[in-house]
Order: structure tokens, then C-alpha cells, then sequence
């Protein structure tokens, strides 16, 4: 037994389901699945895809050519891939494919929290939802069988709690299934609308024989408990359930679409009042309410957010039928108490960071500035706010583009800040159109040589690739010239005059323009604190440096303070003091 | 010791949080008990808070701890301690790292760090506070801070001194082995005498 995390868990039970190639794209939280098969398990073929959509393809191919595999996003990736998951729905499988959705209820990571169960519902394809790591391992072996047998890609949800959360794990041997022939069928794979519609069919009975299957299979099963309270309840929730209600009767679903409606009538007929405990929408409980079977759901609990063991028993107590039954086993349970008023601690750029250069000369030149996901969305928090905009990966470009077409006179304020890996994720197609539809944009790509938030993953820029090799790394100034970009300027930027520099020329010019600020991520390297110097006596206390946001600066008493466990002497505090009191003493900056 | 043992780790990005409760995790899968534990990322590589649950007994369902049911709190920094209390039952044990990291909107004068911490800890819960930063660094390396509070909190938890040394070779990467069970027994140590 094994102290395993559910993203350890799904990468130790690709193994076991001998899963042959497996491709994600990173993001919380989902990240750690591939980073666990790239790192611990060699015989597996593991790749970082450029974006969620490419990964799906590259399984669909290694599935048509007979090798089980594996791709893993989070639920906004789904967003990406979801043009050919849904025609995969269509086509099926050869060997077996698994897609991993990790969703985000709280919104730890995110900027939604879209329940990504209706996908599969969306696709008609089957859904398991693992409760704990255990199960998450289990359920990866269990996904490939009805993968083949069913013929279908299957969804394997997980949410945050789940993949971030550790629990027991007992490990078994490897399956090494023979790779399979691959064959040509052109009515099977080709999806003209002739074959779609018969294909279509297919996928309708599928649904019913799945249906069949989920009412039978032991991962769906029914927890006798007390009859007068049932509770339908899947993923992470049937363990809040079970905390809480350890004496109510509990309808487990594993398997939760094709919902086994067989199942939930037994079940129903079994117990007095019937109730689903499921996080974010009422997805099972409209199906149940649709079938004609009374029962209570979001009327009681909350739509958004993560549930907890406290959260469920307050809202179930609303219940007086629940209630009456539940004070039999436990009063219920006090409110919960609210949180002090105390400083807030938001997330910070780290100190020698190298987008608080780039930011700090982009609210400095009061530009509208649209902005994107990765670290660099920290550029819209106080005390830069220097981002105006986060909707989803790649957007900042186009919505640039579409500014200055509806507002002409906004183009010469307006920029895109993309970052680099998301710039190869889905920046490229909006550069493309900027040129093609004669914009005059300006956009900047933050490049600091790697996939910083999500935890130092490496992209096609980074020249390595997941396992650590080296490989063609991808030019950004080349590449910008190549879809038809003629003015390119590549700056640092902690060198806050030539950035500023860059990007006002920019804005005058009537052409597209790409700007790389180009300086690694500081976590990279992880630089020994290298504090610099400081002339409190020069300070006139105008806190101006305490504008760029640094965790290393402060002004105690007035006067300013470097804090030395922190501060690895990027400079750009020196470079904003007006009066030399950073920095200057000797000279001795950067 | 009651069915299920909660302990909530709390501080900020950066000071060891995930380890100290991988080896809490450790030291429970050792003993032979169910263990859940759950982390939360934030969306900064490091600065903001962070919080990881732990939670052990004969058979845990939940990762996570309610409100006013935990057990211990393992408090990394004075602030982070404070905004976590409300996680604590009644009779409670906070183990404070003295730290203070103040957060940007303090930085920026715009909200005051609350004042006498220790004090009002002290009012509702039971308290060991100790320097742990100082205590590492005479141990040989600063970043250590984090297993000198796991060696205090091992003091108050019902598993043997030989099995949380085990857990620390499992977790701690081998070449820090040696100043990590320096910073652990120096934790312990302090517990002893409080």
C-alpha cells in the first residue's frame, strides 16, 4: 500500500492498463498525471502536446494504430479538444482511449468551473468518476476495458480534490495487451455525412447497451443504510457523504453516464426520500427528475463551489424529512463560523520575476492591455494592474485585434500579452490573423522560457522536450516573420527602457508588431538571494518602487527596505528610484 | 486518540508545506492507519497561501477537515495561523512557527498585520511557539524550519520516534537526510521542555 495522489494514482494505473502512449497539455489539475508517466514510467511514449486539441489527436492515432492510450487536460482543455472528441464519439476506437478531464470546483486554478460531465453527455460517451486515488488508478484499468469493448473513447473525470488529494493505494502487475493491427475502414474512421449518419446510429445504441452495463458493473453499487434517507452521489462527494451520513443509505455511482436508470428506480423503490449529493451542476439529478423519480438536489445544496462533509449536512438538515431522520444519529451540525477580517495574502509575482518589468512599463504607458493565462494573469492584480483582460488561453490576440477593428483609434493604446507556451498553444492562429486582416497590433509575448505556473513544464520553445531530451526549440522572432510579421523586436524585460522603448515604437507603427520579452522564469534557476544595496538616507519615501508589486520591498518607518532572504537583485526597484536610494550606492546592480 | 486524527498545515507558498505533510502522511501509512490528505495549489508558483490537510484513523472518507474539527493546527507563519483558527475544536493544539511574512497588501501600507497573535492564539487554544527559522539555521540550513515544527509536532502525536525517522528518509531527499533529522530531533527537543 502506497500514500498515492489521484493524479499519481491515474498515471500508476496507465501502467498497469498498459497504456503505450499518453499526451496532455499542462494545467491545473491535471499536470502531475503526465509529469508522473514521463518521469516514472519508461515504457509508456510521453508527450507534452502543443494544446489539448493536438494531445486528443495524437491518442486518436495511436489508438487507431492499436496502442491503448491516454491523453489528460483540465476541464477548460476539454474546450480545445471538444471538436474532435465529438466526432470521435462517432468513430470509436481500435485499442482503447482514455481522456482525463480534471475539473475545478472553488476555481483553485481557473477562470470557470464548468461541470465538464456534460461532455460526456454532450459526446454520448462513457463517464467514471474515481472518489479517491484508489479508485482513480482502478477506474484508468476499467476505462480501457469498456473503451474496447464498447468501442468508444471513455471520460475519466476527476476534480481537484481528487487529483490534489492522497489516499491509499495498493498497486498490482502491469497488463501488457498486444499492439493491434491497425485496419483502413472507411466508413468507420472517415466521417463524410454518409458515413457520420450510420455512424450516428451506432452511437445511439451504444448508449443503451452502456446503459445496460452501468447498471450491472460493481463500481455502481447501493450502500444499505437506513431506508428512510437514500442518497445518489458520485466522485469526491460520496466521500463528504460518507463522513456525514455514515447510517444513510447510498446509491455509489462510478460509472455515471450512461446514467443505469434501472439502478436508480431499485434503489428509489428502497428507500422513503431520495436525494443527490453531487458538486457544481444538478447533472444526475435532472436525469433522475427526468426519469419521473421525486427527488432533492440543488434545491438544497449550493451550485458553485466545492462541497464538504459540513457543507452537506448543513444544507441536507434544511431538509425536514432529512432532519427528522438525521437527528436520530446526530444533531445538526453549527454554523459555520465566518472568516476574521484579516490582510488578505494574494498570489504575488515571485521576487526577480520577469514580468514585473514588462507590466510595470505597461501601466506606466496606461495602455489597454488584453491580457491572457499563466503567471503573467498576476499583472492585472494591484499593485500593477497593468492587465485588463483573462477570458481563455490565446484570446488576448484576437481580442486585440477585434478592438482596434471596432475602435481604430484604440489601436495605437492597445496591446496583446501572451506568454510563450501559450502563444504555441492557440497565440499563433490570432499573430496569423492580425497579418492576414491587416490589423495593427501590437503583441508582446512574456517569454520566460518555460511553463511557469503550472509548474516548469517544457513547450516547443523550451528545446527539450517532456522527458528531458533535447530537441528543435521553436523561435518566436522567426516564427512571427514567417506568418508574414515584418517588424520583430526581441528586448529583456527587467531592462525597463529599452521594453519601454520597444513598445512605444510599436504602438507607432501602423503594421503589426511582435515584441518578445524574453528572460527565463526565476524559478528556473532558482538564484541565491542577492540583495541590493540600499541608501535609506537618500529615500524620500515616494514608493514609487513599492509600484512594481515586489514581496522583497516594504517601507518600514517610511524609508525604504530590501528584504535579503527574498531579493536576487533583478534591479528594476533601482531602476525606478528617482533619488538613487537603491541600488547606486556601488554601482554594483543586476 | 480519537477515531480520526485531523491535522491542518498551514502557511505560506514556499516554506515546506506539502512536505511536512507528506511525511505526517508517511508516518500514518507506516503505523498502519487509513490516511487522506489534500493540498491546495494556488495560482502563484509561491507567496500565497497555502493549506494541506491530514487526516488518519482506522478508516478516513473525507480529504478534507470541517470547520471546528481539527485537531491540530501546524501554523508556518503568525497570519496564515490566525486565518486558519476557526479550523480548530475546542481544546485544540496550534503549533506556531513565530514567522512573519507580510503579505503584498501589507507591503503596500494599505492593511495593518494584526498585532499580539501569540496572545490571541494563546486565549482559546493550546500554544507551542517556537523560532523555528532560528532553530533551523543553527541546525545548518534555514529552509529546514518546516521539519523542526514536524519534530515538535511529533511530540503531541501517538507514533514512535523510529518511525517518523523512517518517514523523513522516505519523503526527504537523501543528500538533506542528515540536516533534516538534526532540525526534526532539535523540534522534538523543544516540545519536550514546553
Amino acid at each position: 500500500m502506497k500514500l498515492l495522489s489521484g493524479n499519481e494514482a491515474l498515471a500508476r494505473g496507465a501502467y498497469e492498463a498498459g497504456v503505450r502512449v499518453a499526451v496532455a497539455y499542462p494545467g491545473t489539475p491535471s499536470t502531475e498525471i503526465l509529469e508522473n508517466i514521463a518521469r516514472h514510467y519508461p515504457d509508456i511514449y510521453a508527450e507534452w502536446a502543443p494544446n489539448e486539441k493536438v494531445a486528443l489527436e495524437v491518442a486518436i492515432g495511436a489508438s487507431l494504430g492499436g496502442a491503448r492510450a491516454l491523453v489528460a487536460m483540465k476541464h477548460v482543455g476539454v474546450n480545445v479538444a471538444a471538436d474532435p472528441l465529438l466526432t470521435l464519439a462517432y468513430t470509436g476506437v481500435n485499442a482503447g482511449l482514455v481522456l482525463v478531464s480534471a475539473d475545478d470546483p472553488g476555481m483553485h486554478s481557473s477562470q470557470n468551473e464548468q461541470d465538464n460531465r456534460f461532455y460526456a453527455r454532450f459526446a454520448q460517451i462513457p463517464l467514471l468518476e474515481p472518489a479517491d486515488s484508489q479508485e482513480a488508478k482502478d477506474f484508468v484499468r476499467l476505462a480501457f476495458e469498456i473503451s474496447e469493448t464498447f468501442d468508444t473513447p471513455v471520460m475519466l473525470r476527476t476534480t481537484t480534490r481528487v487529483a490534489h488529494s492522497k489516499s491509499m493505494v495498493r498497486k498490482e502487475d502491469p497488463l501488457i495487451p498486444p499492439l493491434k493491427p491497425y485496419q483502413k475502414d472507411f466508413v468507420k474512421y472517415v466521417m463524410v455525412p454518409a458515413n457520420a449518419r450510420l455512424r450516428h446510429a451506432t452511437v445511439e445504441e451504444r448508449r443503451e447497451k452502456l446503459r445496460e452495463f452501468a447498471a450491472n458493473t460493481p463500481i455502481n453499487r447501493i450502500e444499505p443504510g437506513d431506508p428512510r434517507v437514500g442518497i445518489i452521489t458520485s466522485g469526491v462527494a460520496y466521500c463528504y457523504v460518507k463522513e456525514a451520513f455514515p447510517w444513510a443509505s447510498v446509491l455509489k455511482l462510478g460509472l455515471s453516464y450512461p446514467l443505469p436508470l434501472t439502478l436508480v428506480r431499485t434503489f428509489a423503490a428502497r428507500v422513503k426520500n431520495l436525494y443527490v449529493v453531487e458538486e457544481l451542476e444538478p447533472f444526475l439529478e435532472e436525469q433522475v427528475a427526468a426519469a419521473g423519480i421525486p427527488v432533492r438536489g440543488k434545491a438544497l445544496l449550493p451550485r458553485t463551489g466545492e462541497l464538504s462533509p459540513a457543507l452537506v449536512a448543513q444544507a441536507l438538515y434544511q431538509d425536514a424529512a432529512f432532519a427528522t431522520v438525521a437527528r436520530e444519529y446526530a444533531p445538526p451540525p453549527a454554523p459555520t463560523p465566518e472568516p476574521p477580517a484579516l490582510p488578505l495574502r494574494p498570489p504575488v509575482l515571485c521576487p526577480g520575476c520577469p514580468h514585473r518589468g514588462l507590466f510595470y512599463v505597461l501601466k506606466s504607458l496606461k495602455l489597454n492591455v488584453m491580457g491572457d493565462i499563466g503567471c503573467y494573469t498576476l499583472g492585472s492584480l494591484p499593485p500593477l494592474a497593468a492587465m485588463d483582460t483573462c477570458i481563455c488561453m490565446g484570446a488576448g490576440i484576437g481580442m486585440a485585434h477585434g478592438m482596434s477593428k471596432a475602435r481604430p483609434d484604440s489601436a495605437a493604446r492597445t496591446v496583446a500579452v501572451i506568454g510563450d507556451s501559450t502563444f504555441v498553444h492557440s497565440g499563433i492562429t490570432g499573430l496569423i490573423d492580425i497579418v492576414y486582416n491587416q490589423g495593427v497590433g501590437t503583441v508582446i509575448i512574456a517569454d520566460n522560457r518555460t511553463t511557469a505556473m503550472t509548474g516548469h513544464q517544457d513547450h516547443p520553445g523550451t528545446g527539450q522536450t517532456a522527458r528531458g531530451e533535447p530537441t528543435k526549440a521553436l523561435d518566436f522572432a522567426k516564427l512571427a516573420r514567417a506568418v508574414g510579421v515584418t517588424r520583430v523586436k526581441v528586448v529583456d524585460p527587467l531592462d525597463l527602457a529599452a521594453t519601454k522603448k520597444a513598445i512605444q515604437r510599436a504602438l507607432k507603427a501602423r503594421a503589426p508588431v511582435v515584441v518578445v520579452a524574453s528572460r527565463p522564469c526565476v524559478l528556473l534557476s532558482r538564484p541565491a538571494p542577492a540583495p541590493v544595496p540600499v541608501r535609506p538616507d537618500a529615500c524620500r519615501g515616494c514608493k514609487r518602487c513599492l509600484q512594481l508589486g515586489c514581496p522583497a520591498l516594504s517601507l518600514p518607518a517610511g524609508r525604504v527596505a530590501v528584504n535579503p532572504h527574498l531579493c536576487i537583485g533583478c534591479s528594476l526597484c533601482a531602476q525606478v528610484c528617482p533619488y538613487g536610494a537603491i541600488g547606486k550606492g556601488d554601482g554594483q546592480v543586476g | 486518540m480519537a477515531e480520526v486524527t485531523s491535522i491542518l498545515i498551514a502557511g505560506v507558498g514556499g516554506q515546506g508545506i506539502i512536505l511536512a505533510g507528506k511525511v505526517i502522511g508517511q508516518v500514518a501509512v507506516l503505523a498502519g492507519l487509513d490516511v487522506k490528505t489534500s493540498e491546495i495549489h494556488g495560482m502563484a508558483q509561491r507567496g500565497g497561501s497555502v493549506i494541506t490537510h491530514v487526516r488518519f484513523g482506522p478508516r478516513v472518507y473525507s480529504p478534507v477537515i470541517d470547520p471546528g474539527t481539527a485537531d491540530l493546527l501546524l501554523a508556518f507563519e503568525k497570519l496564515e495561523a490566525l486565518r486558519n483558527l476557526g479550523f480548530l475544536k475546542s481544546g485544540g493544539t496550534v503549533i506556531l512557527n513565530n514567522q512573519v511574512i507580510e503579505p503584498l497588501p501589507v507591503l503596500l501600507g494599505k492593511q495593518k498585520y494584526p498585532e499580539a497573535v501569540e496572545a490571541q492564539i494563546a486565549a482559546r487554544f493550546n500554544l507551542i511557539c517556537l523560532d523555528a527559522l532560528a532553530e533551523a539555521a543553527a541546525c545548518g540550513n534555514p529552509r529546514a524550519a518546516n521539519v523542526v515544527l514536524l519534530g515538535a509536532l511529533a511530540h503531541r502525536l501517538p507514533f514512535s520516534y523510529p518511525v517518523w525517522e523512517e518517514a523523513l528518509a522516505a519523503v526527504v531527499p537523501a543528500r538533506y537526510l542528515d540536516i533534516n533529522r538534526r532540525a526534526f530531533a532539535r523540534g522534538f527537543a523543544i516540545a519536550e521542555k514546553l
